[in-house]
């Protein structure tokens, strides 16, 4: 008889199949995906990040190749929170049928509110992730991430403006990420989702100047694992409530290797640009990996490093 | 319709001392269109490599493309034999479903590969293209011989004058005298303004971006259009003239 490998995680009282979860801005709206695979096997989708008007985002070239990673400057664009609760939410459940994470960034307390109350009534999103991490651009996002008592006001004003599960997503760009989560701890958060991308540089040397238009941006893939790993272990030791593990996950190793460090779920965000059937071939491979490391229910490891 | 899967290099050769042909095998049910393009994965690079199809059949696919970074080296140095691992049927393509009778397809540089299968396409469906291509020196051109082998005119202008028209293929169009009345065309960009700007019939041009992963998924490469934001590996790369926001 085949053994059974439980791969079930459950993030404040949403229940996965697996802990497996597309990144938000690194899976659109899933419609490009469903194209090579049938959605169903993930846990979850993070949809992308969305704010209250439509965004065209930064300037061109927004991505630049790094070693083991890319860097990406596309600055929020999307079509806006009614856009996206009147089209991409309907269009999305068509082709998925597994709960949705809805990645809300904004410029103000205000605009963070307003997304999330609109956000609230929509059914099929189970869980709300605040975006206070976003690098690329200005006066939002990442600052309201990198000082505790910002992101605290954060989390206070969405929770209560809403009873979905409110997971705070935030920046690695930071010299104390402790003291950050476990001020949206304080505030009411129901979980953290942590990394978002490094702020990174390239330069075109050719030319003497930045490769990105913005100069700047955020800074994903393999490379940054081991900040990831290390963050999220800092954090899941700190706080009571769940992580959702984020940044340089790219195989089934990957995942188990960060919920040994805490995670609850496990988003992958680069690969699946390198590889589009990159969430699916973790999914698949989360039954060997873990026979392989004598784990017979997925939920047994999270925080087992102490 | 786009799709991953393993293709055999059958051959890489020099076409110039920059330029490369690479004749891969494998599956060509989503390829399309003329003007689409692979994305190609290289061992040690975290992005694909994009790359137009110049040409294909049932079980081939022709990619030309010039070796201008550590990528591109990487493609120069591949042996028949080689596999790789590729998206296709990425990129909305070349429209020929209009009434031209006489396109004219101009091609700069390495925009000029995507216009050899959308030359024998137009072909096939019974119109009479005529083909301009403009590189900066002799030594640059290539596949001059390839379209005089489909059967039709070719022109070709280089900035130095060393063969064809001395300057740019706007040139080259304006001394010829030559008569269309449909555009299609892909090169640098200071081209594609420079022919809408000294044309007026209907065009499709073909643009270039960074991108992330060539699919829709990052929103890398998404340009502003008259009729609203597109991703130049989605929606495009080929743009039509009225949608087209300099």
């Amino acid at each position: 008889m085949v053994k059974h490998y439980d791969t079930t995680v459950e993030l404040s009282g949403v229940k996965l199949d697996n802990p497996i979860i597309p990144a938000s801005g690194t899976f659109g709206f899933g419609r490009e995906f469903a194209e090579f695979y049938n959605l169903d096997c993930l846990g979850a989708i993070s949809i992308k990040g969305t704010t209250r008007d439509a965004r065209f985002g930064n300037p061109t070239p927004r991505i630049a190749e790094c070693t083991a990673g890319l860097i990406n400057s596309v600055g929020l664009q999307n079509p806006g929170i009614d856009k996206v609760i009147a089209e991409e939410l309907p269009a999305l459940r068509q082709i998925f049928h597994k709960p949705i994470v809805a990645n809300i960034s904004g410029f103000s307390l205000d605009e963070y509110e307003e997304c999330c109350a609109k956000i609230d009534k929509e059914e099929q999103v189970e869980i709300i992730e605040v975006n206070v991490s976003c690098p690329n651009v200005h006066n939002g996002g990442m600052s309201f991430g990198t000082q505790p008592e910002a992101a605290a006001e954060v989390t206070r004003r969405v929770k209560a403006v809403t009873k979905k599960p409110v997971y705070i997503k935030l920046s690695p760009n930071v010299t104390d990420i402790v003291a950050i989560a476990r001020a949206c701890e304080e505030a009411g958060a129901d979980g953290i989702c942590l990394i978002n991308t490094l702020l990174g540089m390239r330069i075109d040397t050719m030319r003497r100047r930045p490769v990105i238009a913005n100069k700047m941006g955020g800074f994903s893939g393999d490379a940054i694992f081991p900040v990831a790993v290390r963050m999220v272990y800092q954090v899941a030791n700190a706080c009571k409530i769940p992580v959702m593990g984020c940044g340089g996950v790219s195989s089934a190793s990957d995942v188990i290797e960060m919920m040994m460090a805490g995670a609850t779920a496990v988003q992958v965000g680069a690969a699946n640009l390198k590889n589009p059937y990159a969430a699916k071939e973790i999914v698949e491979a989360l039954p060997r990996e873990m026979e392989r490391l004598g784990i017979e229910r997925l939920s047994d490891i999270i925080g087992i490093v102490k | 319709m786009y799709k991953k899967g393993i293709y055999t290099v059958l051959s890489n050769e020099p076409l110039t001392p920059a330029v490369y042909r690479m004749v891969l095998e494998g599956d060509t049910q989503y390829i399309t269109r003329s003007g689409q393009f692979i994305n190609i994965e290289l061992e040690g690079k975290f992005l694909r490599r994009p790359i137009s199809v110049a040409d294909y059949d049932a079980t081939t696919i022709t990619i030309i493309y010039k070796v201008v970074g550590r990528g591109t080296e990487q493609m120069r140095e591949m042996k028949a034999g080689k596999q790789l691992d590729i998206l296709t049927g990425l990129g909305n393509g070349f429209s020929t479903d209009n009434d031209a009778k006489r396109p004219l397809l101009v091609g700069g540089g390495v925009g000029v590969p995507p216009m050899y299968n959308l030359c024998k396409r137009l072909l096939a469906e019974g119109k009479h293209p005529t083909v301009v291509v403009g590189f900066n020196t002799r030594e640059e051109v290539f596949y001059t011989e390839e379209f005089k082998a489909l059967g039709v005119d070719v022109y070709c202008s280089t900035a130095d004058g060393s063969m064809g028209t001395k300057g740019f293929v706007t040139d080259a169009i304006r001394e010829e005298g030559i008569e269309f009345d449909y555009l299609y065309t892909c090169g640098p960009l200071p081209m594609l303004k420079a022919l809408y700007d000294a044309t007026e019939v209907e065009a499709e041009f073909s643009f270039e971006e960074r991108m992330g992963c060539g699919f829709g998924g990052c929103m890398g490469c998404t340009c502003k259009t008259k009729y609203g934001y597109k991703r130049i590996c989605k929606e495009g790369p080929v743009l039509k003239r009225d949608e087209i926001i300099w």
